[in-house]
């Protein structure tokens, strides 16, 4: 087989990832490095990444609806979908992290003060361990949107904030899962800093009636796709390990 | 085909912010422990994150990788092999979120050298992820030790830097440790990698 060593992680385009300087987000203006980045080969400490999974996963951990006595307020949803890679190779055994605001927009977090109630019965994090096939399932409420003071009448779109590892430094990935149809896209700079539209879908889940439970829960589907190698001589599945 | 959700095949998710409330979903209690306490020869790395304002960050997180002190990782894709290491609980990985003040920790120990992928090894380091609120994307370091001039000075990543920003990559001598502290905009601003 080949030397998975030499295979290094394929650079993503500019436009398929959102700029560090984006003033729209008056947050990046002194937060974004002013420098240009400088070029990292991908050697060994790139081509690897730590390997989190089996022990940190609770039994309930991928239910938030679960997490307390009580069961939250809102609609309950079921979150699934795959982690891929570019290739087309799901990622197997890696962790998902979540975190999220509750039915009302508002964070389980300190400095939150957004005056819609806290929900006792919600808590808002949640990871899982994909599958052998990359396949993870999350059970939760839908999110609020939520007030922000970065323009006039600033509001998030619910999201799902999503945080995974994949198998090298290289995938290290934490973006968010938007829902189909949301009106407040369209004035969002998160979402929108992101060039290409069409890269811009991929963070917008699917309602999906088949994942949807009878007087239960609404599915979304959201597939996650990692970085992929950058040559890839033959698609030999031995390759993966 | 739930792959539909992802738009068209070949293309990936795009980063997004992780926002002011990380700490509630990305915090571990042993998150800044690489080593368990209690392993010889382990170090606390302290640093501060700043903005280009020179002000703290209190809402981010540093996460670092890195091999253990033979030069291993206990990956399937390193060429060598995957080698458990040889300091017990050695997990490779830290994570920690800032305070108020923008202070982060993580307890490691000495990593090793690694080859370079041409004829070298590259001198000891430790990869560093920043993430925060106003970061659309995580931004990338390396970290270095102050006590490897020899080796700092082969290292073909540092060598590829400009000499007069090469220091913002190297940790200083701490009480406990190293200090390294991560400016990201501004007249100190570290070197951050695209990778």
């Amino acid at each position: 087989m080949t030397s998975p060593d030499t295979r290094a992680y394929r650079r993503i385009p500019a436009d398929e990832r959102p700029p560090l300087l984006f003033p729209g987000y008056a947050s990046t203006v002194q937060r974004a490095p002013a420098q240009p980045l400088e070029y990292l080969p991908h050697m060994l400490t790139e081509l690897t990444g730590p390997l989190l999974g089996e022990g940190r996963v609770g039994p309930l951990d991928h239910d938030l609806t679960r997490q307390h006595v009580g069961e939250p307020q809102g609609q309950r949803i079921v979150v699934h979908g795959r982690v891929l890679d570019e290739d087309g190779r799901p990622v197997p055994r890696t962790l998902v992290e979540v975190w999220q605001a509750n039915a009302g927009g508002r964070y389980r977090h300190v400095t939150d003060t957004w005056p819609s109630p806290l929900d006792p019965n919600f808590t808002g994090t949640g990871r899982a361990l994909t599958d052998d096939q990359g396949r993870y399932e999350f059970v939760t409420i839908k999110p609020g949107a939520y007030p922000w003071r970065n323009h006039d009448n600033a509001w998030r779109p619910a999201h799902i904030h999503f945080s995974l590892f994949g198998r090298a430094f290289t995938q290290r990935l934490v973006t968010q899962m938007y829902f189909p149809d949301d009106p407040l896209f369209f004035q969002d700079p998160i979402f929108n800093s992101v060039p290409d539209p069409v890269a811009r879908q991929r963070m917008v889940s699917r309602y999906d009636h088949g994942a949807t439970q009878e007087q239960w829960a609404l599915g979304f589907a959201f597939d996650i796709v990692l970085r992929g190698r950058e040559q890839t001589p033959f698609e030999d599945e031995d390759d993966d390990e | 085909m739930s792959e539909l959700a992802a738009g068209r095949p070949g293309g990936t998710t795009p980063s997004q912010t992780v926002g002011p409330y990380l700490s509630i979903g990305l915090t571990w209690d042993d998150g800044p422990y690489v080593v368990p306490e209690g392993t010889p020869g382990a170090f606390w790395i302290r640093g501060r994150l700043f903005d280009g304002t020179g002000a703290p960050v209190p809402d981010g997180m540093i996460e670092t990788w890195q091999c253990d002190p033979d030069g291993r990782f206990d990956h399937p894709d390193d060429p060598r092999g995957a080698a458990p290491s040889s300091v017990p609980g050695f997990r490779g990985f830290g994570r920690s979120r800032t305070d108020a003040e923008g202070r982060w920790a993580v307890l490691t120990v000495r990593p090793g050298r690694v080859p370079d992928g041409t004829d070298g090894r590259q001198a000891p380091h430790l990869d560093v992820s920043v993430f925060a609120r106003g970061l659309l994307d995580r931004v990338v370091t390396r970290l270095y030790l102050p006590d490897e001039s020899n080796a700092n000075a082969q290292d073909r990543v540092l060598n590829a830097v400009p000499a007069e920003r090469r220091p913002t990559l190297v940790a200083a001598a701490g009480p406990d440790g190293l200090v390294f502290d991560i400016h990201l905009r501004g007249d100190d601003e570290t070197v951050f990698f695209a990778i």
